[in-house]
């Protein structure tokens, strides 16, 4: 029982802190990549002076996201004059845990046995072993998208009690934007449930670590590419980012649903915006990039083709599953924030259409073209 | 004033009376009002011509994308490199190169051969400045009976100044004038932004056309009761 809560509490701690820096690193990244690729230098002037000396630390900037945490902290909580308490309060909240709690299933290694990592805690952990995710859930998917649709309350709530008619239009976009993306969202993912037969994340990813006709890795991209791009694009329409960030399209609707709230209150609609973009990652990497899987790498090392063996001790192998699972993150997350920084915005009606009139079908036609192969595949080996 | 009504062709059910019979014929038989593909009219000025494969929406953002990627990653590398991969000058570290060889941005005092300053604290640019920036705070030379005022304190507000040049066109003496330059002025206080008479003094007669140094003809140098200005 009690190693089974340290673990449990580490690995939550662990998610939470990894997830709060990515956030807040993607703050600079984006900063960052968009001058670059605007011919630009981007943020660079917040330092930390190192005490007693003139020695200023400015590391490329990356101080910039905790002078603006900071900002964010201090400045004066300010709230309109007509507005519903409850609901104004509780809106940055609805938004931002719905988005940590999704990761919670999501698997970030493979197996950990911690006492073959450290020998001395052998005879403490029994030889146990965890899954390293911190709730390997049986409804994993499902889980995700529940989770996943409590931010729409969030953003009707904000938009509906700041009392304004901006705030009170980016609510309802925001809501029925993220409905109709949430519906192509489930439909593409449901292919994948029909390939791997399962809605357990971690055995989604299991599925994925072998290889198919001994050249691609079986990952689901391979499997579904079309939905690969379908999930991509309902993914950042879910998240409300450029293209599809029409409920808070600063040209038209000021900030939009949040455009009544000041200082951490509108810092955290803010965050749970780039902790979306590292969870979006995340769930794509589990679904579509294999996971934690590299090709050929199992739990007991690398078997290359050719019967090559490349034994790694468990401590090694641990470390490079986090690893791979964090650069494949960190890939998508570059590429979330490229599409942002390259496209132009929808226009509100371009948009559902774009919901309605083509992804949807399109996720509809790919779900039966699966549905039919996947039977086809099932009634030949039967 | 007639108030019938007006039943449009095409969309009249019951309005058969009022349908001439030859259009009505025409209609039955389907024959196209127009020819639509010689002339389709555009929804308006500038509606998109676009082709099916830029319609097809995809691979038209894939090249967007490959544009961006391409640029970032052209300028990342010029950045790890050790090249610069922006254009942003980085002021006030650096100093553009390309400023206009008719930008006015700063003022210098003239000086006399001797090195003080031509200005005889007469307070005519102060007084036309409309900024009301320049503030001079005169002082008296008796050794000098050409010119026995002269500025004990010669300072500019920029801050406030626009720049306008009525300091340049007031001044009586020619002590005054602007060069294609910018004063170094990044700064976080106002207070610091004010530009003293020794930041000034920083003319440089050997490259001045107007004002050779020393004096062309190689008169002597006038102190005392003659002036120095032409």
């Amino acid at each position: 029982m009690l190693p089974d809560l340290l673990v449990a509490v580490m690995f939550i701690v662990a998610s939470v802190v990894g997830l709060m820096s990515i956030g807040g690193l993607l703050t600079w990244v984006e900063r960052k990549q968009a001058a670059v690729m605007s011919d630009r230098i981007g943020a660079n002037r917040a330092y930390i002076r190192l005490p007693f000396t003139n020695i200023k630390l400015v590391w490329l900037g990356l101080f910039h996201g905790m002078a603006d945490g900071l900002k964010m902290l201090f400045k004066e909580d300010w709230k309109p004059r007509t507005y519903d308490q409850l609901t104004y309060t509780l809106a940055p909240y609805v938004v931002f845990t719905p988005v940590l709690l999704v990761f919670a299933v999501i698997p970030f290694g493979g197996m950990l046995d911690p006492g073959q990592l450290i020998p001395a805690l052998a005879p403490f952990f029994g030889g146990r072993t965890y899954p390293m995710q911190i709730a390997d859930l049986d409804p994993g998917l499902l889980i995700v998208f529940a989770f996943s649709g409590l931010t729409v309350l969030g953003t009707m709530l904000a938009g509906w009690s700041s009392d304004n008619k901006f705030s009170l239009l980016g609510g309802l976009r925001a809501g029925s934007q993220m409905i109709s993306y949430e519906l192509v969202m489930g439909l593409t993912v449901m292919g994948l449930i029909l390939i791997f037969g399962t809605v357990q994340l971690r055995g989604m990813v299991q599925h994925q670590s072998g290889m198919i006709w001994g050249v691609l890795p079986a990952w689901g991209i391979f499997y579904q590419p079309l939905a690969a791009v379908l999930f991509l694009t309902a993914a950042i329409a879910e998240n409300k980012r450029i293209p599809f960030d029409l409920p808070e399209a600063e040209a038209e609707l000021v900030s939009g649903y949040f455009t009544e709230y000041s200082g951490m209150k509108m810092g955290l609609f803010m965050f749970a915006e780039f902790v979306e973009i590292a969870i979006i990652g995340a769930l794509f990497t589990t679904l579509f990039l294999g996971g934690y899987n590299l090709p050929y790498m199992s739990d007991a090392g690398f078997t290359l083709p050719g019967g090559h063996v490349v034994a790694m001790g468990h401590g090694v192998v641990v470390l490079t599953q986090v690893l791979v699972f964090l650069l494949k993150v960190a890939v998508l997350c570059v590429v979330q924030i490229q599409i942002r920084w390259s496209l132009p915005r929808f226009r509100y009606d371009q948009m559902l259409k774009f919901a309605w009139k083509l992804l949807l079908p399109v996720s509809l036609a790919n779900l039966s073209v699966t549905a039919v192969l996947v039977w086809l595949q099932q009634r030949g080996t039967a | 004033m007639s108030a019938e009504p007006r039943t449009p062709l095409s969309e009249s059910s019951s309005g058969a009376a009022v349908v001439p019979a030859a259009a009505l014929v025409q209609l039955q038989r389907g024959t196209p009002r127009y020819d639509a593909t010689a002339y389709r009219r555009k929804a308006y000025w500038n509606a998109p011509t676009m082709t099916w494969w830029e319609r097809a929406y995809l691979p038209e953002i894939l090249r967007g994308l490959s544009i961006t990627t391409g640029i970032f990653l052209r300028n990342l590398t010029r950045w790890m490199t050790g090249k610069k991969g922006a254009i942003t000058t980085y002021y006030p570290e650096e100093r553009r190169v390309d400023y206009a060889p008719r930008n006015r941005g700063k003022h210098i005092l003239t000086q006399r051969p001797d090195g003080t300053p031509q200005c005889i604290a007469c307070n005519m640019c102060a007084t036309v400045c409309p900024a009301k920036v320049i503030e001079i705070e005169a002082g008296f030379d008796a050794k000098d009976p050409a010119h026995p005022k002269y500025p004990v304190r010669f300072e500019i507000d920029y801050s406030r100044c626009v720049f306008c040049g009525l300091c340049i066109e007031a001044c009586p003496e020619d002590a005054i004038r602007m060069e294609p330059d910018v004063p170094n002025l990044a700064s976080t206080d106002r207070f610091d932004m004010w530009l003293t008479m020794d930041d000034m003094l920083t003319w440089n007669p050997r490259q001045d056309v107007a004002k050779p140094y020393p004096p062309k003809g190689g008169a002597p140098i006038a102190r005392g009761d003659v002036s120095s200005t032409p």
